[in-house]
């Protein structure tokens, strides 16, 4: 699992270095999918003990998973979805105005002469 | 893509579908499901309809432009915020009704806000698929 | 009942987007109803603030679930300030926009965004709770990307993607960050995680955590080696737009460090001198930047990171009285800067371009608006008694008591920098005699209607006022600056409060 992480960061990193847009996007949304089981490794993973305390009982006693690491990677879910959407779209229009898929070719804004 | 098979089988499943989609959603409370996923998969089943009919078969089936139930969703969910702020409680307590109706089982603020959630999902996939799919 | 008063400035800025989007096919009807709703949230959030500064610290449980496991929102003074500040900035802007929007962007759903995006940032500044603030920038940066893309023009654009591939990586960062933190603590309400990092054995890891939060926001704050999408981006959009992004986009990142490295991180020597260090490369890029642009609003942007570098140096020399020059600095700044794009928008619609070397001969033609114009510019450059003034002497003098004279030397450089970049930007638009362009299809200033016209300048007008009260009421605001910097460098108020109810 650890070393899964890894591989979605160092993938991501490498993705969002490339100049395509394209590979872009990729790169992050692997670095999302790495952080969000990062925050599940981090949960400490518990194996078939459910946070649900029986009827007769009033507190757990048993060691049980932590929900808290599902609500947040669920959150964290649900953001990342909205915004790789997103992103598409916007990576898709830049295409379209831009002609070119190039991260190196969109430095327009950057000129100094550039009337805004 | 123009198949008679996907054709008359969408025309079922989207029922189907849609009515799965509900039972998620009221499921959500205490198993698996909920507004999010209910969501999805009744923007699945239009998805699918889509697919196999045009675009603008389905939107006539949908009739109102989706974008609407984003708001209309909101409005759900901020009741379910702000019910307990009339009864003197802190923003978003789970408020339930005493006695469970029947088929829909115990309701309370948090069904609200899952309906909520239910249709503004839906609404802004179906937005984002379709304003995608004009522009193909 | 009191207590959930306090969460009132969001629920009623998502109230007031939802309102808009109802009337998503009437633009005329959403401009009305825009600023309206705004002046409503402004006397919500004054209220509120003249309460927190009256009784303290007020905080309550979403869902009523108890405090290190649900979701606190707290509105000490600090954030209530702020949410104070947001709703001023948020109400200018609104009342700019009637006027400098076109039908194409809102058509699309302009002011359901920005209210919206108004949601976000007050969320930001009244939770308590780590990952519910995650939340809220993610709420904030979508409805930026919305702002910044509407319209979708070729320069637009080209400032989005970089401006998104930035926040994206940011918001990842910041999620490892809180990834690592709930594991070596095991929470994520503020107020506990600042009594559990300190019993955490591993420091080596918590420091790293540190960085990491500190690289987050320090994208999105726009610090020195990462601030580069900044001025590629902030130009792009209407002015309307850049005033709201100039103005408190980049100060979230800045408030949230405020509180994450006061609440719930220690400074020590190595974290302070980072910082520091940081701070002024930050001054002196920014303000080195900045001399060099032609365009009113790159120049602008680059003030912007020049200025950061002012609160995060503050931050870095975490004393009290550096603290609360940095938050003095910070409530004027926000003021300003939305003033000072509003500004540039102003002469853009005079001038017709954004050019410096083409622009000119303001003064001339428009005397009174000049000088109008005149008091948030030199506010920025901090000319007594103006606001920029008083939170630039008390960072000085932080600086002075504590002997570190490179910290010293670099604040008054940054701040000769400002002001002659300032001076140049006057007299290049306002003294400089205008050579003539021909534009024939240009919109002229004249030609708006009387009613654009005083929606243009009113929240101008409006700000400025206000910056002037923070320059002649300094003895009151410096008061506030001080009660919330010994707030921050005193947290165990804070968290009683949160915990113990």
């Amino acid at each position: 699992m650890a070393i899964m992480i890894g591989v979605l960061y160092a993938a991501g990193i490498y993705m969002i270095l490339r100049r395509s847009m394209v590979k872009l996007i990729i790169g992050l949304t692997f670095l999302g999918n790495g952080a969000n089981l990062l925050i599940f490794l981090l949960g400490r993973i518990t194996k078939g003990k459910p946070p649900i305390i029986p009827s007769d009982a009033s507190l757990l006693s048993d060691v049980y998973a932590d929900p808290v690491p599902q609500a947040l990677i669920l959150t964290a879910i649900v953001i990342s979805f909205g915004l790789q959407a997103f992103a598409i779209i916007l990576v898709k229009k830049a295409y379209e105005v831009v002609k070119t898929d190039d991260m190196d070719q969109m430095n327009n804004t950057d000129r100094d002469d550039h009337e805004g | 893509m123009k198949s008679i098979i996907l054709k008359t089988g969408s025309d079922y499943l989207l029922p189907l579908l849609i009515m799965f989609s509900i039972f998620i959603l009221l499921r959500g409370h205490y198993l698996p499901g909920g507004g999010f996923v209910g969501g999805l998969i009744a923007s699945i089943a239009f998805v699918l309809h889509f697919f196999a009919n045009s675009l603008e078969n389905t939107k006539n089936i949908i009739r109102i432009h989706p974008g609407l139930l984003i708001p209309v969703g909101l409005v759900f969910a901020l009741f379910s915020a702000i019910i307990p702020l009339f009864l003197d409680q802190a923003v978003m307590t789970a408020q339930w009704m005493h006695e469970p109706l029947p088929v829909i089982g115990m309701v309370g603020t948090a069904l609200l806000f899952d309906i909520g959630v239910y249709l503004v999902v839906l609404g802004v996939t179906l937005t984002i698929i379709f304003t995608i799919s004009e522009t193909m | 009942m009191k207590d959930n008063l306090i969460i009132l400035p969001v629920l009623f800025q998502l109230f007031s987007a939802v309102v808009l989007l109802f009337m998503w096919n009437s633009t005329p009807r959403q401009k009305i109803t825009s600023v309206l709703l705004s002046l409503v949230s402004l006397a919500i959030s004054a209220y509120i603030f003249a309460n927190v500064y009256q009784t303290g610290i007020i905080s309550t449980q979403a869902g009523s679930w108890k405090a290190p496991f649900g979701i606190t929102f707290v509105a000490d003074l600090f954030s209530s300030t702020m949410v104070l500040i947001s709703s001023v900035a948020g109400l200018a802007v609104s009342v700019f926009s009637t006027a400098t929007i076109g039908k194409n962007r809102l058509r699309f759903g302009y002011f359901p965004v920005l209210h919206f995006l108004i949601m976000g940032l007050n969320g930001a500044f009244l939770t308590g709770d780590i990952f519910n603030l995650y939340v809220w920038f993610e709420i904030i940066i979508i409805a930026s990307f919305v702002l910044i893309t509407i319209g979708g023009e070729k320069d637009q654009l080209e400032g989005a993607m970089k401006y998104v591939t930035m926040n994206l990586l940011a918001s990842s960062i910041f999620l490892t960050a809180i990834a690592m933190l709930y594991g070596l603590t095991g929470s994520l309400n503020m107020a506990d995680l600042s009594l559990r990092v300190a019993e955490v054995q591993n420091r080596g890891l918590v420091n790293v955590t540190a960085m990491l939060f500190f690289v987050g926001f320090g994208i999105k704050s726009a610090i020195f080696p990462l601030y580069f999408w900044l001025p590629a981006s902030y130009h792009t959009p209407p002015f309307a737009v850049s005033a709201i992004f100039g103005g408190l986009l980049t100060k979230v990142g800045v408030y949230a460090m405020l509180r994450i490295f006061t609440l719930v991180f220690e400074m020590d020597a190595f974290l302070s001198n980072l910082i520091l260090v940081i701070a002024i490369l930050t001054m002196l890029t920014g303000g080195l930047g900045a001399l060099i642009q032609n365009n009113i609003r790159r120049m602008l942007a680059y003030l912007i990171i020049c200025h950061i570098g002012f609160m995060i140096a503050g931050l870095g020399m975490s004393t009290t009285l550096s603290f609360s020059g940095a938050l003095y600095y910070l409530i004027h700044d926000i003021v300003v800067k939305t003033n000072i794009f509003l500004v540039a928008g102003l002469i853009f619609a005079i001038c017709g371009t954004e050019n410096l070397k083409m622009a000119g001969g303001l003064y001339a033609s428009h005397p009174k608006l000049s000088l109008l114009m005149a008091i948030p510019l030199f506010s920025l450059a901090g000319i007594p008694p103006l606001s920029g003034f008083w939170p630039k002497l008390t960072l000085i003098k932080a600086s002075f008591v504590q002997e570190d004279y490179v910290v010293f030397t670099f604040i008054l450089l940054a701040s000769f920098v400002t002001l002659f970049v300032l001076a140049r930007l006057w007299a290049e638009v306002f003294w400089k005699k205008r050579e003539h362009i021909s534009n024939d299809d240009f919109f002229c200033f004249n030609d708006y209607l009387p009613k654009e016209k005083a929606a243009m300048v009113f929240p101008v007008i409006f700000l400025a006022a206000i910056s002037l009260f923070l320059g002649l009421g300094a003895e009151f605001i410096n008061n506030i600056a001080w009660q919330i910097a010994s707030e921050l460098s005193d947290p165990s108020k804070y968290i009683d409060i949160v915990l113990g109810n």
